[in-house]
């Protein structure tokens, strides 16, 4: 490899470091993500020169064409779609891996030995896994798809599917450039993605989408191996790494390990028995009530859940907290570690709406002042504050931590209608008797509470 | 030291690397640091240049143009999706407020 190439590898791994360590404060969040896409330009500007002329108009069009589609999908989805973005283009990189290892494969160099092979093989299964596994989870938070996809022995034939892959992948190293065995290969592991994703649904799939994002990461670095390039290792090992970590993180915030959520088909199990029959009934509250229950409150926490964003109702709740603190209420935001559909997912839209880091507060700062403020407002939550994760063995939620919304004096929940929320599963808040319920489309519900609130 | 070993060392140092940045984290940043990674591994387009450049066979080229495709889609919208997530700290920095 020449040595400008080195040089200029070696620059765009620092930046893609520094860059990720300046991404981790959110005063430097914004330049870092400038330095690691300058790191990327200038590597890809001169790794097209260094390669010229082969293939050079083949690559410019898969440049020009990559990259005009993903640059105008991604400007016009709204900022609730992001994560399901962020799955689509990870499994486009998980693609790209495993298109480089095939290649490989197909026409190994000569050099190469076995280990070399291997880890093509590898980055292969994960690369291709990873593709089919991500785009199962962006079809399913688009809403394309089911949310569950449950069948009887399900491990077990996914577990077959795997050993097959497996066996595939070793058949490779001993029969290397065969085309029909590469073949199936490839589509064993396209399809165990696909398995592997189907029964994950509701509030897991951001700890899926972390995997995929790690595992990518991982494909990169080993692909990166095979092909000399260490601007690729480093940057495939600390994203795999650092999604590694992030994938427990999330895993941990919902208090079940990563083999429970990935192997334990969310929501599926023990409902029908569980929680068939909550007691008490919805105790409705119209918007002059609640807006003079909020007006005349000490204090009040607001619990923001993925309703508030599918309603775009962040901007009209911080209008009515801005009325609010005007009135001498004191607001604050709580934020459930999985609020949304990422970790940080809400604060990302708490932030677009212009409210200030001070005001949001995490699980663990917050879950005490609940039992003594007066009103705890829910908009557009349900798992993140049910009851049941504290007290229901048999709930698929049982353990997850919680905001105490029902320990506060009073909870105004608004809630788009009477059935049940994304995961499926019945809530016991919406039957306390300190509950109210305030009906309708978040934004809309919020904005006749400013009406209201205005009034006083 | 082989060869073989050198690179060893360089997976395990990132891998410490990737560790440590991420772990001291404010939970406001995991969506946006995600997607940031998410673009980092994108340097797989340069990969699938490389691997690209080296195709010669029609099924070759196809699949090698589809890896560019690929990774150039993973590296620009993993960019402009956390651009635009990020965008959203900028904006609200009242004047003394912390």
């Amino acid at each position: 490899m020449p040595l400008f190439l080195e040089i200029v590898y070696f620059a765009a791994a620092i930046l893609f470091i520094v860059g990720l360590k300046q991404m981790s404060s959110p005063v430097t969040a914004r330049r870092g993500i400038v330095w690691a896409g300058l790191g990327m330009v200038v590597a890809v500007l001169v790794t097209a020169v260094g390669l010229w002329p082969a293939n050079f108009v083949l690559m410019t069009l898969a440049l020009l064409i990559g990259g005009a589609i993903a640059w105008s999908t991604s400007r016009v989805v709204p900022m609730t779609a992001m994560p399901q973005m962020v799955a689509l283009y990870n499994g486009m990189g998980g693609g790209s891996a495993a298109c480089i290892a095939a290649l490989e494969l197909l026409h190994p160099e000569a050099e190469h030995g076995l280990t070399v092979l291997a880890l093509a093989v590898l980055g292969g299964l994960i690369g291709t896994v990873s593709f089919s596994g991500s785009l199962v989870a962006f079809a399913k938070l688009q809403g394309w798809l089911d949310r569950s996809f449950v069948f009887p022995l399900q491990q077990l034939v996914n577990f077959g599917l795997f050993t097959l892959t497996f066996l595939a992948g070793i058949g490779l190293l001993v029969y290397p450039q065969s085309e029909a065995l590469l073949l199936i290969f490839f589509l064993l592991a396209l399809a165990y993605g696909v398995m592997m994703t189907l029964p994950i649904g509701g509030a897991d799939m951001p700890v899926v989408i972390s995997l995929y994002n790690a595992l990518t990461g991982l494909a990169v670095g080993f692909e990166g191996f095979v092909l000399d390039n260490a601007a690729m290792i480093i940057a495939g090992t600390v994203v795999g790494a650092a999604g590694s970590l992030l994938t427990q993180l999330m895993a941990r915030a919902m208090n079940r390990s990563l083999g429970n959520v990935l192997f334990s088909a969310f929501g599926a199990g023990p409902q029908e028995e569980g929680a068939a029959g909550e007691e008490g009934e919805m105790k409705e509250i119209g918007p002059v009530d609640a807006a003079a229950m909020l007006a005349y409150a000490a204090d009040v926490i607001v619990i923001p859940g993925y309703g508030m964003a599918v309603g775009q109702a962040q901007h009209k709740v911080w209008e009515l907290t801005e009325l609010l603190e005007a009135a001498g209420v004191k607001v604050r935001f709580a934020i459930h570690p999985v609020a949304g559909r990422m970790p940080g997912h809400m604060n990302v839209l708490l932030a677009e709406a212009g409210v200030p880091y001070d005001k949001i507060y995490d699980l663990e700062d917050i879950n005490a002042d609940l039992p003594h403020t007066d009103v705890a407002l829910v908009i557009g939550a349900n798992d993140v504050v049910n009851p049941a994760a504290r007290t229901e063995r048999a709930s698929p939620i049982y353990g997850m931590p919680i905001l105490d919304a029902d320990r506060a004096r009073n909870c105004i929940v608004i809630k788009r209608g009477r059935g049940k929320g994304f995961s499926g599963i019945e809530n016991g808040l919406f039957y306390a008797d300190n509950t109210r319920l305030l009906f309708g489309d978040g934004q809309q519900a919020v904005a006749r509470l400013i009406q209201e609130v205005k009034r006083f | 030291m082989s060869e073989g070993f050198v690179a060893l060392y360089l997976f395990m140092l990132a891998a410490f690397t990737g560790y440590e940045v991420i772990g001291r984290v404010p939970a406001i940043l995991h969506t946006p640091l995600m997607s940031g990674s998410n673009f980092i591994h994108g340097i797989v387009v340069v990969g699938a240049m490389v691997a690209l450049a080296r195709a010669e066979t029609p099924i070759e080229l196809a699949i090698g143009f589809l890896a560019v495709l690929l990774g150039a889609g993973n590296a620009v919208g993993g960019y402009a999706v956390t651009e635009r997530m990020l965008e959203m700290f900028k904006r609200k920095r009242p004047e003394g407020e912390g």
